[in-house]
């Protein structure tokens, strides 16, 4: 292969994340779908379940507004994935990225360009509802926000990737709205955003340990009440859910990449 | 004409090429070369493999089989060494809409290792160089079909390739873009000598040609410059409209002696004279023929001569 200079690698990397950010300030309905959806949901479902949420595994007095809270960022989190990544499917057969793929670049470039508009993205729109944390009493620190912040730009690394997988290998919208709800949706549901493992059927616990983003919300949830260790609840310790979280995002960067380099069209 | 390395290296040469998907063969043995500043063809109805030939050519999927060579290198294992040189222009528009027209050219650039001052000063000019200049900062979504055509040309120019490969570059243009279109592509070819491929299902727009390719069940059925293969039709085709076609064409062949097909329920005869023939046909038959007509061939008549169908049969 070619020889490439740092300038040729990172050139088009830094223009398809350029093209994400743009894309983004002007398709003002994509604000909405991925930050005051969530933002609903949280209000209602945290409402709704205020009454009856006493699990096990949880510190007395957390209410489920306070322990869905940190699941609400991850869900604007994956729904910023799900929206960077949904276009990727036209843009590739009938729009812009067709002209990626004839251009001298490879495919990683491309991967990596796609993923770090996702991530940026998810990153501003989660950032956004971390201003929230006092409603919900969670006391923020410099540390914790920053530890949060990093948390959560390398789930949506994770996040993005894992869309691209999909994305890349889709030949319609529809065929991807049905991976989605099928692959990426229960992932959510199932990583301890919604409900805690405590206490659940066995089998069901299996499950939610073996679901990657598990440890994503953990890592977070511990990130988030950094330095209060003592009312996170029973969840996988910081390390662990930071070492798999790392290994997913990377092992998912990668896949997405093989994904779209066996993609021809 | 100069006679340098290059100009000796056709720009692309396709040796027996096939293309199969799964048990299906899309191309089945095609050969050709084009040789640097031609404006070169492929004709043919949908299905007959243009669409696969030119994702082989655009580096978008390697071929299955046979050699396919563009600037000398063989595009299976060295698509890198000829994708800087290529300019690729998809039927689908592959400009963003939500993007003004320079940000569409300037993203373009930088995917080809152009930036900063060099890559604005180079788009400027090739929106002035195509009329677009006053609408470089309108975003393309706002552009009329023509104009947008026109912006992904520019796009395409963005990073001066030597050989362009378009796939039904006309497609959605009314005629008027359609023949601005084209004579924006002369002129690319007369100051920049840049060699262009281009698919088609217009006859208009193949005749326009240098040479033309027909491609018909993945074979290439001929090839030449249109006027040669119009040649190749005897003089005038005249096309006759009967109520029993099939009748008719047993009487005209024992009465005249010539070669009568019948294509869509018409009659299809070429006759070095045909205005004399017309009025031998209506005076010999009476009351049978319904209507007569008959022309210059087209490239239409040389594709119904190869294949005995219509470019655009209702059955295909």
């Amino acid at each position: 292969m070619h020889k490439r200079t740092p300038l040729q690698i990172a050139l088009p990397v830094v223009t398809l994340w350029w093209r994400e950010m743009v894309r983004f300030c002007r398709q003002r309905s994509r604000l909405v779908g991925a930050f005051l959806q969530p933002l609903l949901f949280w209000i209602l479902l945290g409402a709704g379940f205020s009454a009856s949420f006493r699990p096990p595994g949880t510190v007395e007095g957390t209410g489920y507004m306070e322990y869905f809270y940190p699941g609400i960022i991850i869900l604007v989190l994956l729904f910023t994935a799900i929206f960077a990544t949904i276009s990727t499917v036209e843009d590739r057969r009938e729009g812009f990225l067709q002209a990626v793929l004839v251009a001298p670049v490879t495919r990683s470039s491309i991967v990596l360009g796609q993923t770090l508009g996702g991530a940026t993205l998810a990153l501003l729109q989660g950032g956004l509802f971390l201003l929230l944390a006092p409603a919900t009493g969670i006391p923020l620190t410099i540390t914790s926000v920053a530890a949060a912040l990093g948390v959560m730009f390398v789930i949506s690394f994770g996040l993005t990737s894992l869309g691209l997988i999909i994305a890349w290998r889709m030949e319609s919208i529809q065929g991807f709205h049905a991976i989605m709800n099928l692959i990426l949706i229960p992932i959510w549901l199932l990583s301890g955003a919604f409900f805690p493992a405590a206490g659940l059927p066995e089998w069901l616990q299996w499950v939610m340990k073996l679901d990657p983003l598990t440890y994503g919300v953990a890592a977070f949830r511990r990130c988030l009440y950094f330095g209060n260790a003592s009312v996170v609840g029973e969840v996988p310790s910081l390390f662990l859910s930071l070492v798999l979280t790392v290994l997913f995002t990377a092992v998912a960067f990668i896949a997405a990449t093989a994904s779209a380099r066996r993609s021809a069209a | 004409m100069n006679t340098g390395k290059t100009e000796q290296i056709p720009t692309v040469e396709v040796k027996d090429l096939h293309h199969s998907y799964g048990a299906r063969e899309a191309l089945a043995g095609v050969t050709f070369s084009v040789s640097r500043g031609e404006i070169f063809g492929f004709l043919g109805p949908n299905g007959g493999g243009k669409t696969t030939l030119f994702k082989i050519l655009s580096t978008l999927m390697p071929p299955t089989g046979g050699s396919v060579r563009v600037f000398g290198h063989d595009l299976r294992h060295a698509s890198h060494a000829v994708r800087p040189r290529l300019g690729v222009v998809f039927q689908h528009p592959s400009l963003d809409p939500q993007l003004t027209v320079l940000e569409n050219l300037v993203h373009h650039g930088h995917l080809y290792g152009w930036w900063g001052q060099a890559l604005h000063t180079r788009a400027r000019a090739t929106l002035d160089q195509l009329g677009l200049g006053d609408r470089a900062a309108d975003p393309v979504k706002t552009l009329s079909g023509g104009l947008q055509r026109r912006a992904e040309l520019a796009k395409v120019l963005i990073h001066r390739p030597e050989l362009l490969v378009m796939d039904e570059p006309s497609t959605g243009l009314d005629p008027g873009a359609r023949q601005d279109f084209n004579v924006v592509l002369r002129r690319l070819r007369e100051q920049e000598n840049v060699t262009i491929l281009l698919t088609t299902h217009l006859i208009e727009e193949a005749e326009q040609c240098d040479r033309v390719g027909v491609l018909h069940q993945g074979r290439l059925v001929a090839l030449g410059d249109p006027d040669a293969l119009k040649g190749s039709v005897g003089g005038d085709v005249v096309v006759i409209s009967a109520d029993n076609p099939g009748d008719l064409r047993v009487k005209m062949r024992e009465r005249f002696g010539c070669e009568v097909s019948v294509i869509d329920g018409a009659l299809h005869v070429e006759h070095s004279c045909g205005h004399e023939f017309v009025r031998e046909v209506v005076d010999a038959f009476p009351g049978v023929v319904k209507s007569v007509t008959f022309g210059r061939p087209t490239l239409e008549d040389v594709f119904i001569r190869l294949t005995g169908r219509r470019l655009w049969s209702p059955d295909a």
